[in-house]
């Protein structure tokens, strides 16, 4: 597992643009109207101020000359009742223009956001779908499922959220500023102490405070494993007779929860708390200043209510930003945590690959294969003629199922171990996506989607009719037991659904791969969990069925194996011998000894046997 | 988690249920409440100094009492400075020791629980149960009930300010109020409504990556790529649709409520404007009804949000105290546990020690989650000391025997008697105590290896352990870990192989030295040197007990005195083995076929 895996700045930043591509245009409307209801909503106040100069009383508003001279003051000062009307209406249509900008933002936003997280997450189940099987292997489901839901939330509200909000808080404290600014000096100067004080305060809090919010939720964490660890081994629990004890240490790590978030708890307000009091202060320091000021002269009331206005409205952007800019660094672990898997290499195709027919003869040859420093081949070499039936008998660990997979290309031979040949040509020459349409896989632990029977039993050919299904199931023995459920062929099985037994997910399987196709079909002892009737039935009609192509077949039974043209022993990765039924049999080796046993299992062997292991 | 839908009507009887849980914190509600009108009392002063401010000093053109005003400005920040740290500790405490009381609760009720209840409810339903739901619940009640009573004080308060400051404008302002709440009520079911279709989507996408990572293999082998990419981009092209709808609207209802704000700062302004050109009302209170006028709205939203949200809340409330309601299926009677104790205060000073003789005398059993009787009339004498082996297909029904053995179900009709006493008579406790249980999949907890093996006798020494541990080789899987008998075996014991658990829990069965032994024997394959340890291991433990195997392999099977047969959840043949053999029916052919599949690998492993 790459848990260290770095992804460089740089690269960081175009996965993002990667991705806001084709968004690009919502979240620039977002920008766009955001700092445009800013604007707006700084008119307010003013409209109000100046009418309280000048129509109520006959004071000049604190504000520049030039917005003065824009507005025509002794027009609405002829006529109070006028202005007042005027007034009434400019707030109205300010505040309109607001309102339809602000819905604007948050409009765009959501079109921005959605769709931004739409494409990270396409393109990561995209890609872990064409990513090797080896990478697979390498890494828990269950990590990389956290990569690609709590990771992509991380990274989603960094971008659409954090980064907008920064963007408009500065804007709104730059434009708020610069208008205070030309209105009062001083009181803009009291106002503005205590931006960094507040922002700082938040941020570095929070940044104090990130270390216990860990703990906590780890707390939180330990309650639900202990939970779930007495539900699913409550079986173990009763049996013990340990429910008192469960219930101790349950209320243990509850307790522990409960007490370290109360804790918390006690920090949080006092910060909560300062943080009011601070941005408080801040409209009282503004009142004060304003106070003093309109006092000697230098302010009209109109203005000064303009001032705690802004000061007020300043408090809380600030406040967040402080905590938004100390949230942000989450992001950039989550950005190396998700770029670890697109970083991944997926599948690849030589270039001179093309799709090639099946219709050869398989060789293996000289193939030497191994992973994790482990060899699992040595030197295997055979041939499978085409259109025959092929068994492999081999034990837990001799390489059978390696075999499959390289014929499937779920690994690659690399250069200078041998090579696989179908009709002449080298399989790492053939598309991967045809070889594997070509080549039916039905492997003894079937995965089924969580989908219905139909729609699984159809998985490769969606479009194939009902009666070819039916036939495909009667063929693996399994359509009395589909008719058999509530919802017959519309069941959904998996984990959403019913649970199958063992032998009824293996003959889905079957059916599934019949309705494939395909030329070469592969039993990885897949009837391993079917009675021995049923087993009888099943290679029966399959045989009637499969005329033609190239079966291979993996099994410990002789009864499934000696039904081959040829069988292969397979014995600690190498070949130990191959040849006929009639073949092996005649000569001394491993599959004489287990026909032995197996064919003559009479009474007196199943006793005698059975008791001298 | 699964998110059912709960449309039902508000229901005040749900709610009542909650009574029980609340009554504990009332005095804290009770202060809560009390610090709340402290705290609104400021929040509605504040408009006032500015309107002294104006009126006093602005006007006259003085500072004369400046320094007063100032003081007193500061005391009463301060004040609600100390109130609000009260205040949201207070809340704290009731969110997360309310969920604490409803999540123990919750869990030793479920200690109590049938097995029959497991079987049917999966796990993660009830870990919402006692997790999420309790959360949500506790924090409603906690921060949601703080921020509708600080919201309706604010708008109370700020109304009655201005009603004495002028009621004639006053009443202008009240005329939103109204508008407010409508609009608040007609949008938020709909914004809870799209904000639940999200989250279930979210649970959905979730899943395919699941299947998506999981059926890897599978999807590569039957080369549906393309096709499971296109399924995945549909489910998150739904969810895109349902984010936007979500957002948009409340991208909506928010500037709708500013705008209706808005609408009253403007009629103040109007209004208030023509009282102060005629001299009916000062500057400085013009000032404060406008600032009074945009202050109230978002409080009256919010208080109406905030209800139309716990309304929401009526669901987890139901699913929680109806988990809390569920009654157990086995039950002792009220004298049996006069006489023995309950689960969790046994007294074991009236235990009688159990010998192991069972009986089944005239049994009849079906599930009680339906279908047909799995047996009928059965009769069956196991003495003291024997070893009973069921062997059948996977799936057959293998456990039943053993679920009733164990009294995790009990006969439908007909008797169990344990040493020659209907089970019923005494203790489920009574019973368990004396049971030790080796699962197919063996379970462990998170922990040492050390305490998962004490979990068999609690008050058992380090040496006891340590004796336990070597009778069953389980001393070899220690010898393998880093920090030995403390190494952590992870979550459910995840860190260790199917065989290495599997020792440990025989381990730990033999440190409780139980009088009844239960084996459901694993089926997957396991290293050559760790089977020979499990079977020694299973000798180990079958001495002197009454052992109940579900075997799968011809050494165990073998091992029994009685061989009962399975097939489609009956026993349809009972005998030991030469009988069996010689009768060549069902089992005849499980065994050679066992037979075949296990010679043939042992010539391939050797």
């Amino acid at each position: 597992m790459e848990s260290h895996f770095k992804l460089p700045w740089r690269e960081k930043t175009a996965l993002i643009a990667r991705h806001l591509k084709g968004n690009v245009r919502f979240f620039a409307a977002t920008v766009l109207c955001s700092c445009a209801s800013m604007v707006f909503h700084a008119m307010t106040p003013q409209i109000i101020g100046v009418t309280v100069d000048s129509i109520l009383d006959d004071k000049q508003p604190s504000l520049p000359k030039w917005a003065l001279d824009l507005m025509p003051l002794d027009w609405l000062r002829a006529d109070p009742i006028r202005a007042l009307w005027i007034a009434a209406g400019a707030v109205l249509v300010v505040e309109l223009i607001y309102g339809v900008l602000v819905y604007g933002r948050r409009a765009t936003l959501a079109r921005g956001s959605e769709g931004f997280v739409k494409s990270l997450r396409d393109a990561l189940y995209r890609h872990i779908e064409h990513l090797s099987f080896d990478w697979h292997t390498a890494n828990s489901t269950g990590d990389i499922i956290q990569r690609c839901t709590s990771d992509v939330e991380v990274i989603r509200t960094f971008v659409c959220n954090q980064l907008t909000e920064v963007i408009r808080t500065v804007f709104l404290i730059f434009l708020y500023v610069s208008i205070m600014l030309s209105m009062n000096l001083t009181v803009s100067l009291v106002c503005l102490v205590f931006i960094p004080v507040v922002g700082l305060f938040s941020g570095v809090f929070y940044k104090g405070i990130s270390g216990r919010f860990k703990v906590a939720d780890e707390a939180e964490g330990e309650v639900t494993t202990c939970a779930q660890e007495n539900f699913t081994g409550v079986r173990v629990v009763r049996a013990f007779g340990r429910e008192r004890f469960e219930v101790d240490r349950f209320n243990e790590k509850n307790d522990r929860f409960s007490d370290l978030w109360v804790r918390l708890g006690r920090l949080l307000a006092v910060y909560w708390a300062s943080g009011t009091l601070l941005t408080s202060l801040q409209v009282m320091a503004v009142i004060a200043a304003g106070t003093v000021e309109a006092v000697r002269g230098n302010l009209s009331v109109g203005s000064f209510t303009v001032l705690v206005t802004y000061g007020s409205s300043l408090a809380w952007p600030v406040r967040s930003l402080g905590r938004v800019l100390s949230d942000m660094s989450k992001a950039g672990v989550s950005l190396d945590r998700v770029g670890y898997i697109l970083s991944a290499k997926e599948e690849q195709d030589l270039p001179e690959a093309e799709n090639v027919a099946l219709n050869g003869d398989i060789v293996f040859d000289h193939v030497t294969f191994g992973y994790g420093g482990q060899r699992v081949l040595e030197d295997v070499s055979f041939t499978i003629p085409r259109g025959s039936t092929f068994a492999i008998l081999g034990g837990t660990g001799s390489g059978k199922s390696t075999l499959v997979h390289l014929l499937d290309r779920l690994y690659d031979l690399g250069d200078g171990q041998g090579a696989i040949t179908v009709g002449g040509t080298d399989i790492r020459h053939i598309k991967r996506e045809d070889l594997r349409r070509q080549i039916g896989l039905v492997l003894q632990e079937p995965f089924l989607f969580s989908k219905t029977i139909r729609e699984n039993i159809a998985a490769t050919r969606p479009e194939a009719a009902g009666e070819e299904l039916r036939s495909a199931a009667a063929v693996a023995c399994v359509d009395e037991a589909i008719a058999e459920l509530k919802d017959g062929w519309d069941t959904v099985v998996g984990e959403r659904g019913v649970t199958l037994s063992g032998g009824q997910k293996q003959r889905v399987a079957m059916a599934r791969m019949l309705v494939q196709d395909a030329p070469v079909m592969i039993f990885d002892d897949s009837l391993s969990a079917v009675d021995a009737e049923t087993d009888v039935k099943i290679r029966a009609a399959l045989r009637e069925r499969v005329k033609g192509a190239t079966v291979i077949l993996i099994s410990h039974r002789v009864t499934t194996l000696m039904q081959a043209d040829r069988i292969l022993v397979l014995d600690n990765g190498r070949v130990a011998d191959i040849g006929t039924h009639a073949e092996l049999i005649a000569r001394p080796g491993i599959y004489k000894d287990i026909y032995d046993i197996q064919m003559s299992s009479d009474d007196r062997r199943l006793i005698e046997e059975g008791g001298n292991p | 988690m699964d998110e059912q839908e709960y449309t039902k009507e508000f229901d005040l009887s749900i709610w009542k249920r909650l009574l029980p849980i609340l009554a504990k914190y009332k005095w804290i509600y009770a202060a809560l409440i009390l610090a709340e009108l402290v705290w609104s009392a400021v929040e509605v002063m504040v408009p006032l100094f500015q309107r002294y401010a104006i009126a006093e000093f602005i006007s006259r053109s003085t500072l004369t009492g400046f320094v007063p005003f100032l003081l007193f400005y500061t005391a009463a920040l301060v004040t609600q400075f100390f109130v609000s740290i009260g205040e949201s500790q207070a809340t704290m405490y009731i969110e997360m020791y309310l969920g604490r009381d409803m999540r123990r609760d919750m869990f030793r009720h479920l200690q109590t629980l049938s097995l029959s209840y497991y079987n049917v409810t999966p796990v993660g339903y009830l870990i919402a149960r006692v997790m999420s739901d309790t959360s949500r619940i506790a924090g409603m009640l906690a921060w949601a009930f703080l921020d509708i009573l600080s919201s309706s004080c604010y708008v109370v308060g700020a109304l009655a300010a201005m009603l004495l400051l002028n009621w004639r404008l006053a009443l202008v302002v009240i005329v939103i109020v109204p508008v407010i709440a409508v609009l608040t009520v007609w949008f938020q079911p709909r914004i809870l409504h799209w904000n639940r279709r999200v989250r279930k989507l979210n649970s959905k996408i979730t899943g395919a990556f699941n299947e998506g990572i999981t059926g890897a293999k599978t999807i590569k082998t039957l080369v549906m790529e393309d096709r499971s990419v296109r399924d995945f981009e549909a489910a998150t092209g739904e969810m895109y649709t349902a984010g936007v709808k979500a957002a948009k609207l409340n991208a909506m209802f928010i500037p709708l409520v500013m705008f209706f704000s808005s609408a009253a700062v403007a009629i103040v302004l109007l209004r208030g404007g023509y009282m102060t050109a005629d001299g009916a009302l000062e500057i400085a209170t013009l000032s404060a009804f406008i600032t009074y006028a945009v202050g109230i709205f978002e409080p009256v939203q919010n208080v109406a949000s905030s209800i139309a949200e716990f309304i929401s809340l009526q669901a987890s409330i139901e699913r929680v105290t109806s988990l809390l309601a569920e009654e157990p299926t086995v039950t002792d009677t009220p004298e049996v546990i006069e006489k023995y104790g309950d689960v969790f205060d046994p007294k074991r000073e009236n235990w009688e020690p159990l010998k192991g003789d069972i009986e089944f005398k005239d049994v009849t059993f079906r599930y009680p989650d339906g279908g047909e009787n799995v047996l009928e009339h059965f009769d069956l004498h196991i003495p003291a000391g024997t070893t009973v082996a069921i062997v059948g297909e996977t799936g057959a029904g293998k456990s039943t025997l053993v679920n009733l053995a164990c009294r995790f179900f009990e006969p439908t009709q007909g008797q169990i008697l344990i040493d020659g006493r209907d089970y019923r008579e005494r203790s489920q406790l009574w019973l368990h105590s004396n049971i030790g249980y080796v699962l197919q999949n063996p379970h462990l907890f998170s922990g040492s290896v050390k305490e998962n093996i004490r979990y068999g006798k609690l008050d058992a020494t380090d040496e006891e352990i340590a004796a336990a541990a070597k009778a069953v080789s389980a001393d070899t899987v220690v010898a393998k870990l880093e920090q030995g008998w403390d190494s952590d075996v992870g979550e459910e014991g995840d860190r260790l192989s199917t065989g290495e658990k599997q020792l440990i829990s025989f381990a730990r069965a033999v440190l409780a030295d139980p009088r009844i032994f239960v084996l459901d024997e694993a089926t997957s394959s396991i290293d050559t040197q760790t089977e020979q340890y499990i079977q020694n291991a299973i000798d180990h433990l079958l001495k002197d007990r009454t052992s109940f195997l579900i075997a799968h392999r011809l050494s165990t099977i073998r091992k029994a005195d009685l061989i009962l047969v399975v097939r489609d959840g009956k026993i349809v043949e009972r005998g030991t083995h030469l009988e069996l053999l010689k009768k060549r029916g069902y089992y005849h052919d499980l065994y050679s076929r066992q037979f075949a599949e296990e010679s043939a690998a042992r010539v391939l492993g050797a």
